[in-house]
Formats: C-alpha cells, structure tokens, sequence
C-alpha cells in the first residue's frame, strides 16, 4: 500500500467531538456511566479498555445507532448528535468501521467505493447518477491507497480478511469524513498488513481526526499519541502511552491481566 | 459495470422473439385460422399465456424487493388482488342490466337487499377511476405499510410474517358481505369491458397483447432500475444495510420506494389478470398464494429478472399440467420442487446457466 504523503498538522484546530456525561443503560446494565471525552480536530485517539468497558457503544452513540439516557454529543459547529438519524451522522462527516468487516459482498470493490462516495444520497439522486471524470479519479486514487486497484472489479465477498478490512477504510474515506471511528480494524491482519495499516492511519490523522479502539497493544503502541482507558462505562485514565501504561489503575483492570 | 440500458445481443433477441411471438404469431393463429385448422391456437391457450404473463409481472416485481433489496415479503398477493379488485368493480359495473336480476345494482347487492350503491363504489363505472384504484390503493397501502414496518426497523423474517398477517387480515375483511365486494363470490359473470364483449376473442386477444406489453415494459423498467446506482444501493442494502446507513443512505426511503413500486406493478398486473380469467374473489389473498410467488422466484433465480420471469413460467406451467393430469398431487410436487431447488440450485434455474 503506498502512503500519500500528507502534512502533519501540529497544532490544535479546536475539538472535533465532545462527549459529555454519557450514560447508556440496558436492562439495567450501565454500559456507559457519565462519559465525557474531547478529540480535537486533526487528533488520533486510542480508546482501549477491558471486553464490556463500553468502547463499542461508545461508537453507537456517536454514530446514533444507540441513543443515550443522558448526555450530550457535540460534532464540530454545536451539531447535537443524539437528535440525529445515523445518515444525517454520516452526512455531518463521520465515518465508521464496524468491528467485523461490513461491506456490500456481492459487489465489486469498485461499486462499494462508488457507493460510499460523497454524493446527493437520495432515492431520486440515485436514479439518475452519473459517474464522471473526477469521480472516477477520485475512486482510483483511493484504490491505490488501500492497495487495490487490481482488485477493483472483483466481488468484494471474494477478498482476503485484511482486504476487506482496508476495502472498509477505503470506504470511510471516500465519504470525505472528518472524522473516523475505527473499531478494531487490525483485527484478523497479519503483522505486515497491521503495519501497513499503522502507516495508513498516521498519514490520514492531520487532516483528519481517528478514533481507533484496538485490543491489539503492539498496534497501538506503534501508533498512540495519545490514549483514553475506559473502565465501566467510564473514562478511568487519559494521556501519553507511557503514562497511561503506568497507571496503577489501568494495571489493575487491563493491563496487568 | 455501468451497463446501464445496453442490452446485450441474447437479451436483445429473446425480447425480439418474444414481440414477435406476443403480438404476431399469436393474433394470426388464434383469429385468423379457423376453428378446426391444426395450427389454430384456442381462447384456453390464450388465456392461460395471459395468466401466466401476469404471474410473471408479479414475480418481477416479488424479486425488485425480494432478490434485490432482500426484503421477503410474503403478502404480495394482496397487492396483486387489490388491483383485480378495482378492475373488477368497474367489471361489474360494465354487466349493466344484464345480470340475472336485471337490475341497475350488481347482483351481489341485489341479493343482499341493498338499495344503492356503497360508498365504496363511488366513480367505479368510469375506466379511468378503475385505473387510478388499481395503482393507488395498493400503491397507498405499501406505501403506509412499508413506512411503518422499515421505520421501525421491522426485517427479515419479522417482515415476512407481517406481511403474511396482512394479507390474511384482508382476506378476512374481504370474505364479510358488508366489505361490500361480494363476500366469498366476489365479482364474476363478467360481460364488457370498455363495451366490448369480454369473452369475444378479439378482446380477449387485445388483453393478452396489452399484458404482453405490460410485461416487457416492467422488464425494461425493472433492468433499468436495478442498473442504475439507485439499483447498487438496494444491493448495498441487501447485503449491509447497517454500513449503507453510515454512508449516508436513508435506508427506509429507498425500502419504501421500492416497496411501493413493487406493490403499483403487482396491481396492475391482477388488474390485467381479472379480466382475462373473470372471476376474483378473497381466495387470491390468501396467504399460501402468496408464498407460491416467492416460490416462483426462487425457483427461476432470484436477483435475476429473466430468472424471475422464468419462474412464474415454469412453477405456473407445471401447475397447469398437474392440476389436469394429478390434481390431488400438485401442492406435493410444488413442495417438491420447492426443496430441489433450496438444496441444489441456490440461485435458481437460471442459476445454472449464469456465472455471476
């Protein structure tokens, strides 16, 4: 896969997202508890946590698939995502990687890139779009940077698991999203493609923001600026990698064990 | 890819044998060779051919929904009823005084001591009013139908039984005589349509050319849309609906499109079945005939337009056959064949000479 060389973006463009007191119960269950947590613009943001910690549902409040008990979602210009559809989300400009690789199986790769770009996504739209030069381009040049611009008419359910996977970020990112919630998408690569991917995500933050929830700790280390721990429902440590992986707390209920 | 409405040479010249069969060689062999010419194709030919094309609308329109954008419902023989059902209103009102009471009313209401006309019945003697029920009122009800059913998230086999429900439940409806369509009898005893005697076998004829039509005209429809991007995203829907809605999609609108459409075109096509077999009544809601169109579709191949069309044919033929030869054995055979093709064709027959 080759790396498009981006500029790295230092400083701070403002928060992007903005959680804050989050709680999600089910039957009961309190899946989130009063979660709060920024990610700035440009940001590329490790979630990590032990298995029922919340990170998945965390997701699906963001992207409005779950909505919270209390709380508020803030995206970019005051954008209250608790009151919206999840195409309305995707509109607003996140993007999202399920934890198993979710694409349109029985079509081409090219197809499920022409389908997740940025465009008028209504029926009447539909009916009569047209793919032109620029489109065109645009696909290719995604192709190229997920690696597979020799895959481009092949059924996409034929594609090896780290494919698909990358097939999924191709997609997240032809929707021009400012944002990019990443759920375990190392999972099932092997240690060339996780690199492949660490490569991927660095050249991406800047101009975008990440959030990228992975149990694989190698994965993360290669690429953490900056780690949120989530424990309960609850944010129970924050800050540089090193910090966090000495965290008596964080030792205790993830790490140590 | 993007093949949008070149048809390839086969495709072209399927649609070209069948023109010539549908509007050429039946007409000649059915009105211009005599009755005891060897060649001379009789009304039962006809009418079956008519009757099947129907069907086969029906299942173009099951595999729009069903093949395409994977929703199984199993109530499309609702939609197809409620289109025969306005036809057969302004059938009825066609008979005149000719009925067995010679009365003004249809014979149904005469015999229920009604005295006038139901609300129901208002503007049915007029064609175009017929025409606008046939698409509207199943058009109407899918539409509210689907909206509700997809908002709500409501899928795959959850779908299937409430659309079963549905059609049971207007079964139910339609069986009581204060429905005001007739009870269980339904309408029958058709004699004109537009003033031309329905049994005459020009018009019968004009019928099976204008369902003909119909019929190549919904293919072409249908293969447009299913080329179309609007048709990659029912695909997209079909195999990740969850990853369709986080690119931006609103899922229920296009289910509810399309949903809508399919119920309009299985309208029309029992409005063209009605008068060519001249009878409907509350049994076509029936729950069972409903399935038996999914079967069609899943026998012929679903996802696949020409598959579909096929096997409303072939399921549809085989009946005809059965129901004549081994009447008591046709409800196994179709379970039979039903089973065969679930476990070794997948993807239909049509399956077995297509690669993707």
């Amino acid at each position: 896969m080759k790396i498009a060389t981006l500029p790295e973006v230092t400083s701070a463009q403002g928060t992007v997202l903005y959680l804050d007191g989050i709680s999600v119960s089910f039957d009961g269950f309190k899946a989130l508890n009063n979660l709060s947590l920024t990610i700035d613009a440009g940001e590329l943001r490790c979630v990590i946590g032990p298995n029922g910690a919340g990170k998945t549902t965390m997701m699906d409040v963001i992207t409005g698939k779950t909505r919270p008990d209390a709380g508020r979602a803030v995206f970019g210009e005051a954008a209250d995502l608790t009151r919206l559809s999840e195409a309305q989300i995707a509109h607003a400009g996140i993007g999202r990687k399920f934890q198993k690789p979710t694409i349109f199986e029985q079509l081409t790769v090219f197809e499920n890139l022409e389908l997740a770009m940025k465009a008028d996504k209504r029926v009447r739209a539909t009916l009569i779009a047209k793919l032109n030069a620029a489109d065109k381009e645009k696909i290719a040049a995604t192709l190229t940077l997920i690696g597979l611009q020799e895959a481009a008419d092949r059924i996409a359910g034929l594609l090896s698991h780290g494919q698909k996977q990358w097939l999924e970020i191709g997609m997240l990112l032809m929707q021009e999203p400012k944002l990019l919630l990443l759920d375990e998408p190392v999972a099932g690569m092997s240690d060339q493609e996780t690199e492949r991917t660490a490569e991927l995500f660095l050249s991406l933050a800047g101009t975008h923001s990440l959030v990228v929830v992975e149990h694989d700790m190698a994965f993360i280390e290669s690429i953490a600026r900056k780690v949120t721990v989530l424990h309960e429902g609850s944010v129970i440590a924050e800050g540089p990698m090193e910090d966090v992986k000495n965290d008596a707390r964080v030792i205790e209920v993830y790490l140590g064990r | 890819m993007n093949a949008g409405l070149a048809l390839s040479s086969p495709l072209r010249l399927a649609i070209g044998g069948f023109a010539i069969v549908a509007f050429m060689l039946f007409p000649i062999l059915n009105l211009m060779l005599p009755a005891g010419h060897p060649l001379h194709l009789s009304a039962f030919w006809v009418t079956l051919f008519g009757k099947i094309m129907c069907y086969a609308i029906v299942a173009l329109a099951l595999d729009l929904v069903w093949g395409y954008a994977g929703i199984l419902s199993l109530g499309h023989g609702l939609f197809f009823a409620l289109g025969g059902y306005g036809m057969g209103m302004y059938l009825m009102r066609q008979i005149g005084r000719d009925g067995q009471y010679q009365a003004d009313l249809p014979d149904f209401m005469v015999f229920l001591d009604w005295k006038a006309l139901p609300w129901q019945w208002w503007g049915s003697e007029h064609f175009l009013w017929a025409l606008l029920l046939v698409v509207l009122i199943p058009g109407i009800l899918a539409f509210v139908f689907g909206y509700f059913a997809f908002r709500s998230r409501v899928k795959g086999v959850y779908f299937s039984i409430i659309t079963q429900a549905l059609t049971f439940a207007a079964m139910l409806l339609f069986f009581r005589n204060a429905t005001g369509f007739g009870g269980n009898n339904g309408f029958t005893d058709f004699k004109r349509i537009l003033g031309y005697s329905i049994t005459a076998p020009e018009t019968r004829m004009a019928l099976f050319a204008i369902t003909a039509f119909v019929l190549l005209s919904t293919f072409l429809l249908s293969r447009w849309l299913v080329s179309s991007k609007f048709g990659r995203v029912l695909a997209a829907i079909r195999d990740a609906e969850p990853r369709a809605m986080f690119c931006g999609y609103n899922t229920v609108h296009y289910k509810v499109a399309i949903f809508t459409l399919s119920a309009v075109l299985c309208g029309i096509a029992g409005a063209l079945y009605v008068p060519q077999v001249g009878i409907i009544n509350p049994s076509e809601m029936s729950p069972a005939n409903s399935i038996e169109i999914a079967i069609w579709v899943a026998v012929g191949g679903r996802g696949t337009l020409l598959g579909a069309i096929l096997g409303a044919g072939l399921v549809n033929g085989a009946k005809s056959f059965f129901t004549v030869a081994f009447p008591e054995y046709w409800l196994f055979a179709l379970g039979a064949i039903f089973i065969a093709v679930t476990l070794f064709l997948p993807r239909g027959v049509l399956g077995l000479v297509q690669r993707r």
